[in-house]
């Protein structure tokens, strides 16, 4: 087990070297001198090179390049420009509220999605089934901000049942902290719910269409054991492949939600940087979301051996 | 299927025959319907109405929606109406080029990497890395780096959008690659070119149309996400994330300032979606569990 949990650690170092790539090589091949972009737009000349010669801007880029690499390795992700706070601390700070609204968004939108989906599939062709997608489709149409400021309206201004806006920590209670992320995590759950319910739907239909189904109807199995240990068992698989390629989709939801509902998170960072274009902080959001996103994809890889026996690696 | 279509063509009128197109199809029909009007709406703006997008009015600040403003006016006074289906031609315009780039490189790359076999590690590794980046990011990234225009909120949001063409793609060309008639152009000599050209391209272009219209109803949101956090279109481009970005502030005071263009772009990407699920369904329905979101 530790063999395998450590070569699948070992392929994600080329995913993540891709990545750290792309994100060097946008900031030095962009149109603009980076030393003026780090530096800011109020740098006279002087700054300029002075924080290019500081930065060792004027090397050779490859060796740029190493030295850089050699400071991640060491979880360095650099200096923010606009405070001069190291980036690994702002990020780490502002790492809480996304977490929770992603974990809590994603716990909402399997559990809906997964019965619905489900139910579509057992159902397909019926006016259930219709039904169950043409909502799905609807609601992956919408904008995080337009069902958020919607929902504000009804629970928060009309109804006064669930706060506007903001963040309480965990810490300051279970109540408050879940009241807070109520209304964004079902803005964003409700997307991501329709997303999965057509996964779940396409995969189940798939399966139900084997022979093995035919079966287990056949020798007098009924429904619910057939949809759900034949079935669902065999779909799982897949299933849970899309939830997983889907976290980057949510990450960006969450961004957008975290504005809509101001919620202190690392959207809300990657925005304000965006505002004073401070790019090494956009630069580490990047490389820390990147991360997680390759480190969920792996535990979900390692999740197969466990939802299915004959899959070994 | 096609020996019923003949014989309904010799028999009855051609209009018959198009109504029952538009009955087989209802969900092409309605997408169709839907972005025909938003187009319409777009494209002839300025026939529609006589307010100018950009002209300021502080008199008429933040109106509620009456019959002289349809969808009311915002903080400057500038009719909210007006600013929507002129907003349209920028989602229009952003989302199709971001579709025809995204699948153009896409199918180069892709089916490259699906050719030769050298090269497709390469790209492979390329597009997993670029894939593991939320899309938003990226493009916020890009943006941050690069004075803001439509061009570059093009190139910010086609860059995103390519590896997943490129994976399609490639996972196509595998399995035509097996197929006997490609075994048996090659043993006849057909060089790399012509075989990508005349053998492997037609046969990846029915799933290519769809996954267009996909990454069109994305690239649509995605122009409006990044409107709306401040790395769109300049601020003066009335489109639709720059209004509700303008407005968010009044959100409480002027609801009608966000909803209304934010209900245009929510028809808008569900006219493409049902129009890519339409055409995937008619095209081919084995493909439905293949693309997709």
């Amino acid at each position: 087990m530790l063999r395998i949990v450590l070569r699948r650690l070992g392929a994600t170092i080329p995913v993540m070297l891709v990545v750290a790539v792309v994100v060097f090589l946008m900031l030095h091949l962009s149109a603009g001198d980076p030393a003026a972009i780090i530096a800011g737009d109020n740098a006279t000349e002087e700054d300029i090179a002075l924080l290019r010669k500081s930065l060792g801007l004027d090397r050779p880029l490859a060796e740029q390049f190493v030295q850089w690499i050699w400071q991640l390795a060491q979880g360095d992700l650099g200096v923010s420009i606009f405070n001069r706070v190291p980036v690994a601390t702002m990020i780490a700070q502002r790492m809480e509220p996304t977490i929770a609204l992603t974990v809590l968004t994603m716990t909402l939108a399997v559990s809906l999605a997964v019965p619905l989906g489900v139910l579509a599939a057992w159902r397909v062709g019926t006016w259930v089934d219709h039904t169950i997608m043409a909502l799905a489709v609807a609601a992956f149409s919408c904008p995080v901000f337009l069902i958020g400021y919607a929902l504000v309206q009804q629970f928060a201004r009309t109804w006064k049942v669930l706060p506007v806006q903001g963040y309480t920590p965990l810490s300051e209670g279970l109540v408050p902290f879940l009241l807070h992320l109520a209304l964004p995590a079902i803005s964003l759950g409700l997307i991501y719910t329709a997303l999965l319910a057509r996964m779940t739907r396409s995969t189940m239909l798939e399966v139900l269409g084997e022979d093995y189904i035919r079966t287990a109807r056949a020798k007098g199995l009924g429904v619910r054991q057939v949809l759900l240990q034949h079935g669902l068992r065999n779909a799982a698989v897949p299933i849970v492949t899309t939830i997983g390629l889907g976290i980057a989709l949510l990450i960006g939801g969450v961004v957008v939600a975290e504005s809509v509902f101001a919620i202190p998170g690392i959207g809300r960072l990657t925005v304000e940087a965006l505002q004073q274009r401070d790019y090494p902080v956009i630069q580490g959001v990047i490389l820390v979301s990147s991360l997680a996103y390759v480190l969920v994809n792996l535990l979900i890889d390692l999740s197969y051996l466990l939802l299915d026996p004959r899959i070994r690696y | 299927m096609s020996i019923a279509t003949t014989r309904t063509r010799i028999v009855r009128p051609l209009v018959v025959r198009r109504r029952g197109l538009l009955t087989r199809h209802p969900r092409i029909t309605l997408a169709a319907l839907l972005l025909g009007t938003l187009a319409g709406l777009a494209i002839f703006a300025p026939f529609i109405t006589e307010y100018d997008p950009m002209t300021l009015a502080v008199t008429q600040r933040l109106r509620p929606p009456s019959a002289a403003h349809w969808f009311g006016t915002d903080a400057y006074g500038r009719d909210t109406f007006s600013r929507t289906i002129y907003g349209g031609r920028i989602s229009m315009q952003i989302g199709v080029s971001v579709a025809a780039m995204s699948v153009l490189i896409g199918v180069v790359v892709g089916m490259l990497g699906g050719a030769i076999r050298w090269l497709d590690p390469i790209v492979m590794r390329i597009s997993d890395g670029l894939m593991s980046i939320p899309a938003i990011l990226l493009a916020i990234a890009l943006m941050s780096l690069t004075k803001a225009s439509v061009a570059t909120v093009i190139i910010a949001i086609t860059i995103p959008e390519v590896p997943r063409v490129i994976r399609l793609v490639r996972s196509l060309v595998l399995t035509i690659r097996e197929q006997t008639y490609m075994q048996a152009a090659i043993a006849s000599g057909t060089r790399l070119p012509r075989l990508m050209l005349r053998h492997i391209l037609p046969n990846v272009l029915t799933p290519l149309i769809v996954q267009a219209t996909y990454i069109c109803a994305s690239a649509v949101l995605l122009e409006a996400y990044l409107g709306f956090l401040g790395a769109g279109t300049p601020t003066e481009v009335p489109s639709w994330g720059n209004i509700i970005a303008e407005n968010r502030t009044f959100v409480q005071l002027a609801t009608w300032n966000v909803m209304f263009p934010g209900v245009f772009l929510a028809l808008m990407v569900l006219g493409v979606n049902m129009l890519g699920d339409g055409v995937r369904d008619l095209l081919d329905p084995r493909l439905a569990g293949r693309i997709g979101k």
